[in-house]
């Protein structure tokens, strides 16, 4: 042995130790760098994708403001509702589970479809909706079962409810399930179960009404599954909408406009142009909408003649008829064409080139002024003065009346009606103007077209010598619509008076004598009309054939027009009774009763009234 | 072969005296933490892992401190035959791999089981300590005398890479590499074979196929798949990124706990470790590690015997290659090869691997005045 030589080696061991510890001290100080670099330099990038990684955020959806009358009684409100929901991972056998579920609540075939189509799209640990709108009766049933349905769970949401149903479905809408093109990349709206107003006042004040959703943030693991809420950020509910309407009376006009076939009415302030009711009969329940309407239930209201779907009192246009006359007149008086004691003698027809124009009253009213002229409608009248005045007049003093193009109403789905002028003629048909289109014209007859609505504006502009115009929405989000100084109508006050003056001969002695309200103070005056949907031909004249005759649907329209109180107006109010012949018969009495009723209700003082609680602006009540 | 010092030179009770309790303190701190990560790692569980790390570890202790009171001469004169029956056992697993499925690493002895790649660590190292213990500072010298340990590394490198496994691979040539260093093999040679290995490279590279070099990219870099191990070393550097300074807090790794990090209780134990306990956390295991290192050296430098020195160092340098490899390999700094984190992943054979080589270590220490003859 060497012990020398060992020692050599020992010391070229020690040395060489020392490089290779060095070699290892530096290795781990690139360690330590990466560390560093990772932990502290890059330190603030890592922990926002470690929060992406783990935080997801869910939408909480807003409650849905409330729909409510002029005083506050509610007409979309939102009720809970109780949804059956499935967790398919924690269910050990879910054709059993769906087998007793169905015995339990009932299932259609269509509802497993779903559920197995829901099941099979989704991560398992995702709820799936077995069923919506369970009766309390359904989720005690569920409860009691419990311990046989594992993974079954019933949560409460919401649904759109509308207390007064059918009868402003027009006026109110609904609510639905966007569609693919109200997609708008809001992701809200792909919430499940999240609706959004689809027609009405709903649809209207969708954005008032949705609010802002709230926020929850979910911590999920790598798979997806919510671990725990982190924090929730609640949203804001949707402002509650204050319409003018009055529950009451919109039920009351509903009610009364549901003894026709067809019909649909107005109820407006004069001086505030606020609409207390506003109908269109036959309606339907928007609450089937809500839940999601069957399709043959959907089938049957498109393919109703009566289309129930239609809002007739602001989307219906009809020729207008007699009602048209207090616009013919006028126009005579303001164009200077007649003056107020103009009399023409009516022999029953009226010739101009080679056609003879026919009064409703055979053998004619005799010689015949303004006042008398309207209280009988007399067309020969009528033609005379559309005749001296011409069309364009005719159309000028229409249009400041609030005919031939949209009012403003808020509500969607309005229509314009038209006024033909000569230029309109030429201009869509290619066509001069012949003057046997003025008198036909005149008399509401022919191209005029006018909404129930637009009747009632003219009414409401007459009785308040004001451009009203017409609005249901009261007040929302502390900002109030009423208004009461509406620029004046600028015609002559004693053309106005003589207009009025006619309209109050009609129940006084008129036509619409019959329909007059029994309390001498709460009198009303107005206008009838019946509007052809079908030209009568010279044999139905010659045989004394009338409209009542005809099958349905070629019956004459009535129509009726009234403002009330006489001496102090405040309500004025047009109906229209489709295919319901004579507008004094059938359309009258439904506006007698419908300004009966609105001044039983005093619905102008309660409204202001109310209007002072609901907002911090005193509004003068006038008139 | 003479020996200058025999086992009657120490009775039981000195050899226990013998034992570094500082050391054997070090070992149980690793240990320890192992297991705190192990209650991470269930997010805040004694199950499924922490339980049986902890009865494992106990079990290893007692290898260790058996292994420890065993005479460092016994390890020199079974050297050989150990490394020939690892070498045997690797060549059993490689049999069995093939009639069984893909590659198998794994010798399933009922309810062992055995990584003979692990255990070769430790026999390769005794095999060239002995080897070298017999050959002096002028022979090393000599090209002819280098042959046989080559030979005795090359070997066993070969059947692991057929495994394969060329994690464990490339660590028994650099175990090789370090017992060659520091018995003495000159400077220039380790230059030379360094330099020829990186001329080849590009020289290999330029004649395969497309295919081929896509296939050796992905093998080297696991990231290069975005959806399958790019996807963990994202998720571990986020975990570890998203620590910062001071961690999350004890069970408040988020990257951990809602399962973004994979493997978690192997692996990337050391991810889990540094999210929640942060920079500070991090740095304190390294050092951990380094103290543990260092003091493997210390003994060896203090040891009397060539073969005792190379014994110790060898085996500290193969613990510092497995944490350098897995927390580089964690930090996204090397490619993913699957090398757990010794003494705190979850895993039996690496934890007895590596205890099997403190036990070693801590018999050379208690040994350290035994002189042995070169021959």
């Amino acid at each position: 042995m060497s012990t020398d030589r060992d020692i050599t080696r020992s010391r070229l061991l020690t040395r060489r130790a020392v490089v290779l510890g060095g070699l290892q001290l530096g290795l781990a100080g690139t360690l330590a760098g990466r560390m560093y670099y990772l932990q502290v330099v890059d330190s603030d990038r890592y922990r926002v994708l470690a929060d992406d990684n783990r935080v997801n955020l869910r939408l909480i959806a807003p409650a849905r403001g409330l729909l409510l009358d002029h005083v506050g009684v509610a007409l979309a409100s939102n009720e809970q509702n109780f949804q059956l929901l499935m967790i398919a991972e924690q269910v050990p056998d879910i054709d059993a589970s769906l087998d007793l579920i169905g015995k339990i609540v009932g299932l259609s075939d269509g509802d497993r479809k779903r559920i197995v189509k829901d099941v099979e799209h989704k991560h398992a640990f995702v709820p799936v909706i077995l069923r919506e709108n369970l009766s309390w009766d359904d989720v005690a049933a569920i409860e009691l079962n419990t311990p046989d349905l594992p993974g079954i769970s019933v949560e409460a949401g919401h649904l759109r409810f509308y207390p007064l149903s059918d009868a402003a479905a027009h006026l109110i809408g609904y609510v639905g399930s966007p569609a693919e093109a109200d997609m708008n990349g809001n992701p809200l709206l792909s919430l499940p179960g999240f609706k959004i107003g689809k027609a009405g006042i709903e649809k209207f004040h969708e954005d008032d009404l949705r609010g802002t959703p709230g926020e929850s943030q979910m911590e999920v693991n790598a798979y997806g599954r919510m671990i725990r809420e982190l924090a929730r950020a609640p949203g804001t509910p949707g402002q509650d909408v204050h319409l003018t309407i009055d529950a009451g009376l919109q039920s009351y006009a509903h009610e009364r406009l549901g003894q026709e076939n067809s019909a649909a009415g107005v109820v407006i302030d004069v001086h505030t142009g606020a609409i207390y009711a506003l109908a269109s009969y036959p309606g339907f329940d928007p609450n089937l909408f809500s839940k999601g309407i069957p399709a043959d239930v959907w089938e049957e209201l498109l393919n109703d003649p009566k289309v129930p779907l239609t809002n007739k009192a602001s989307a219906g246009q009809y020729p207008p008829g007699s009602t048209f006359k207090m616009v013919t007149a006028l126009a005579g008086l303001e164009s200077g064409a007649i003056d107020l004691n103009h009399e023409v003698t009516c022999t029953g027809s009226m010739t101009l080139g080679d056609h003879e124009f026919h009064c409703w009253k055979k053998g004619g009213h005799g010689t015949i002024g303004l006042t008398d002229a309207m209280a009988h409608s007399c067309d020969v009248f009528f033609y005379d003065v559309g005749h001296r005045a011409g069309i364009n007049a005719i159309a000028a003093t229409a249009a400041k009346l609030g005919f031939g193009a949209k009012l403003g109403l808020d509500l969607p789905g309005e229509r314009p009606g038209l006024i033909p002028t000569k230029a309109w003629k030429e201009a869509t048909q290619g066509e001069t103007w012949q003057q046997g289109e003025t008198l036909v014209n005149a008399i509401g007859q022919g191209y005029v077209k006018s909404t129930p609505l637009q009747l009632a504006v003219m009414t409401a502009r007459l009785a308040s010598s004001a451009m009203t115009l017409p609005h249901l929405t009261k007040q929302v989000d502390g900002q109030s619509s009423t208004r009461t100084d509406w620029p004046p109508l600028r015609f002559n006050p004693a053309h106005v008076e003589a207009v009025l003056a006619g309209m109050e001969a009609v129940t006084d002695y008129g036509t619409g004598q019959h329909c007059q309200i029994p309390d001498p103070a709460m009198h009303m005056a107005g206008k009838s009309g019946s509007a052809q949907v079908r030209r009568m031909s010279a044999y139905e004249r010659e045989h004394h054939i009338h409209s009542d005759s005809l099958p349905w649907k070629d019956r004459d329209h009535a129509l009726f027009v009234g403002y009330a109180p006489v001496d102090a107006p405040r309500y004025a109010c047009a109906v229209i009774v489709e295919h319901g012949n004579h507008g004094a018969d059938a359309a009258g009495p439904v506006v007698r009763d419908l300004l009966w009723e609105a001044q039983k209700r005093d619905l102008a003082r309660v409204s202001v009234a109310s209007d002072t609680r609901l907002s911090t602006r005193n509004l003068s009540a006038p008139g | 072969m003479r020996l200058e010092a025999s086992s009657s030179d120490y009775t039981l009770l000195e050899k226990i005296q013998g034992i570094r309790v500082s050391f054997v303190a070090l070992v149980v701190t690793l240990g320890a933490v192992g297991i705190v990560g192990m209650y991470s790692a269930a997010s805040g569980s004694m199950e499924p892992w922490a339980t049986k790390q902890l009865i494992r570890f106990v079990f290893c202790l007692c290898i260790m401190l058996g292994l420890a009171l065993v005479d460092v001469r016994v390890w020199l004169k079974s050297a050989y035959w150990l490394y020939a029956g690892v070498l045997a056992l690797l060549v059993l697993v490689l049999a069995m791999g093939h009639t069984g499925k893909g590659a198998e690493r794994w010798l399933n002895l009922g309810p062992v089981q055995l990584q003979p790649s692990e255990l070769m660590k430790i026999t390769l190292t005794l095999a060239l300590a002995r080897y070298f213990q017999g050959v002096s500072a002028e022979e090393i010298g000599r090209i002819r005398v280098l042959l046989v340990p080559l030979a005795i590394i090359f070997v066993p490198v070969a059947f692991v890479l057929l495994e394969p496994n060329l994690g464990t691979s490339l660590i028994l040539v650099a175990i090789g590499g370090a017992i060659f260093w520091l018995a003495g093999v000159r400077a220039w040679k380790f230059g030379l074979v360094i330099g020829g290995v990186l001329a080849a490279i590009p020289i290999i590279w330029a004649s395969m196929h497309d295919y081929q070099k896509s296939r050796v990219l992905t093998f080297l870099n696991p990231e290069r798949d975005p959806r399958g191990a790019g996807y963990h070393i994202t998720q571990s550097k986020i975990a570890l990124g998203s620590g910062g300074v001071f961690g999350k807090g004890f069970l408040e790794g988020t990257q951990s706990r809602l399962n973004f990090l994979p493997e978690k209780h192997t692996d990337f134990i050391f991810t889990v470790l540094a999210e929640e306990w942060g920079l500070i956390g991090a740095l304190s295991l390294l050092a951990l590690y380094l103290v543990v290192v260092g003091y493997g050296f210390m003994i060896g430098l203090s040891c009397k015997n060539q073969f005792g020195r190379l014994v110790a160092m060898a085996l500290s340098v193969n613990l510092f290659l497995y944490m350098f490899i897995n927390i580089a390999m964690v930090m996204g700094l090397i490619p993913v090869v699957g090398v757990p984190l010794a003494m705190i992943s979850y895993g039996g054979t690496s934890m007895l691997a590596t205890m099997i080589g403190f036990g070693l270590i801590l018999s050379v220490c208690v040994h350290r005045h035994v002189r042995l003859d070169r021959r």
